[in-house]
């Protein structure tokens, strides 16, 4: 329990000013600009919009800045502000084939219907520091460009759809049109979760927990034998059918990054033995947000799946009870509040019963 | 809300299709794009705000395994604005972001478009070079993108 306390009000008032030139730093350093943060920090803002579930890349960039470079604190902040805000929309179910894709790569497959681009990934570089950007001069070297019909003829099929064509992995089915799909801003979670909330809690989990998660599922802790099928990333247009409209009406494009893992699946009494899926969605270019999550996806359809469920993150109540990294930093950050009573009772309890330990002790002596 | 384009006859209304090109170009132009093509409109007509432009958020959906069930990943800002023209033309708009302007603009662009004496010439000299430039942005960075092919085909010397 932890109660009230008056006063302190000019103290705290104090300290937000001092928050507030700790935030700007040394006057004689420039300060950042939004629009500085967002191109030059991408990742961060990629990250607080697809945690902060809101794809707005100014506003992530002003909680980045507000948050001195604390992303779980802008994420907080992302989702306060969210609040405030009336949804005006649904939109219709995206369609990643329709991507234009800037990155599309395949472990499985080394010969895929439209090739593999790498685009700007980190993979290949010697993670070396590099001191031509510490003395402002890097990324001077022009862009390659390969000129000409630069999208290939056949476009870029999803890879999964080259297993379906043989059967060889599980379908996905869409659900119903007139299916109602779960939203985890409207309905508090309960559990059996279906795997729209399961997704949805994913997509809006915190990335070094989903990553600690599937790491452990690649260790042997839920071992699920995961390939990389495709990772994409690029732009995706966003449509909305406005009821004064009655017709599809595109809003505007969004980066995103999909994961499709193909993992063995031995078959069960009812299904042959074939390649089961996973499936990770994250806004912006948040590649290894992804692929954590299409780990932790298939694992958590150990059940449906006719697996024996022992490892964490097959524990849908523990995985999905504990991913969001707002609620977990709220109730953590709680234990700063005064707890004065509760410990003061605690106090009297320990003393006494040390005083009746040592009574009892006194009396063995004798 | 009267139905889109009150003041347009059904014959002279655009076909669907066309429009959705035009408010596709208009809600992924430029904010400072639209505004100089409103300012070089020859005479930019007046318009009363039927619904002022209103910043809220659209729900996100995507499919697991990308074609399976739908799954809500998050939702993304939005603006929506309706425009009335003198001659009670309705224009909408609903666009990415939070730019009220820019869904001021989008909005009354779409009234214009509606009115059959206006459309052809917008879509010249407004729309058109909205979609160009897109191309030619998207061009550009899929050739940047293109040069990142792997090429496989080189290493596989199974014959």
């Amino acid at each position: 329990m932890y109660v009230a306390v008056k006063g302190g009000e000019r103290a705290i008032d104090n300290a937000h000013r001092l928050l507030a030139e700790a935030r700007r730093g040394d006057s004689q350093t420039p300060e950042l600009s939004l629009a500085q943060i967002d191109q030059q920090l991408a990742l961060a803002v990629d990250r607080v919009m697809t945690e902060g579930s809101v794809y707005d890349r100014e506003l992530a960039a002003l909680a980045i800045k507000q948050a001195r470079g604390d992303l779980i604190e802008a994420i907080f902040l992302l989702r306060a502000y969210r609040t405030t805000l009336p949804r005006l929309a649904v939109s219709s179910p995206i369609d990643t084939g329709r991507m234009t894709v800037r990155r599309r790569i395949s472990a499985t497959f080394k010969d895929l219907p439209g090739g593999q681009v790498l685009g700007p990934t980190f993979d290949y570089t010697h993670r070396l520091l590099d001191f031509a950007l510490a003395a402002g001069g890097g990324g001077t070297e022009p862009v390659a460009t390969q000129p000409g019909d630069a999208a290939p003829a056949e476009g870029m099929p999803k890879v999964a759809s080259l297993l379906d064509a043989e059967g060889l992995i599980e379908q996905e089915a869409p659900d119903a049109e007139d299916a109602s799909v779960g939203d985890l801003t409207r309905e508090p979670l309960e559990f059996p979760a279906d795997r729209d909330l399961r997704l949805q809690n994913l997509a809006r989990g915190d990335e070094g927990f989903l990553l600690a998660l599937a790491y452990s599922t690649q260790r042997g802790f839920g071992r699920n034998h995961p390939f990389a099928g495709e990772i994409r990333m690029g732009e995706v247009e966003i449509e909305i059918v406005p009821p004064e409209l009655g017709f599809p009406v595109v809003i505007g494009e969004v980066t995103l990054t999909e994961c499709e893992m193909v993992n063995q699946f031995k078959g069960s009494k009812t299904e042959p033995p074939q390649f089961t899926r996973g499936y990770g969605l994250a806004c912006g270019e948040a590649e290894r947000k992804a692929m954590a999550m299409a780990l932790v996806d298939r694992s958590l359809r150990a059940e449906e799946l006719g697996e024996e469920a022992t490892a964490p993150a097959q524990d849908e109540e523990f995985v999905l009870m504990h991913s969001d990294n707002v609620e977990a930093s709220g109730f953590l950050q709680h234990l700063k509040l005064p707890h004065y009573v509760d410990f003061q009772a605690e106090l009297v309890m320990v003393r006494q019963m040390r005083a009746q330990a040592g009574a009892a002790g006194d009396t063995t002596d004798e | 809300m009267p139905p889109a384009g009150a003041a347009v006859s059904a014959e002279d209304a655009a076909p669907i299709a066309l429009r959705q090109r035009w408010m596709a170009a208009l809600a992924k132009a430029a904010a400072d794009d639209l505004e100089c093509a409103w300012q070089g409109l020859r005479a930019p007509p007046d318009y009363s705000l039927l619904r002022p432009a209103e910043v809220g958020l659209a729900m996100i959906q995507g499919r697991a395994g990308g074609n399976g069930r739908r799954f809500n990943l998050g939702e993304m800002t939005m603006t929506r604005c309706v425009v009335r023209l003198a001659d009670g033309t309705l224009g909408f708009s609903h666009i990415a972001g939070r730019d009220a302007r820019k869904a001021e603009l989008a909005a009354a662009f779409d009234a214009l478009m509606q009115r059959p004496d206006d459309r052809e010439r917008l879509l010249d000299e407004v729309i058109g070079p909205l979609e160009d430039s897109e191309a030619v942005r998207k061009q550009a960075m899929a050739e940047k993108v293109a040069a990142t092919r792997v090429d496989f085909f080189t290493l596989a010397r199974g014959d």
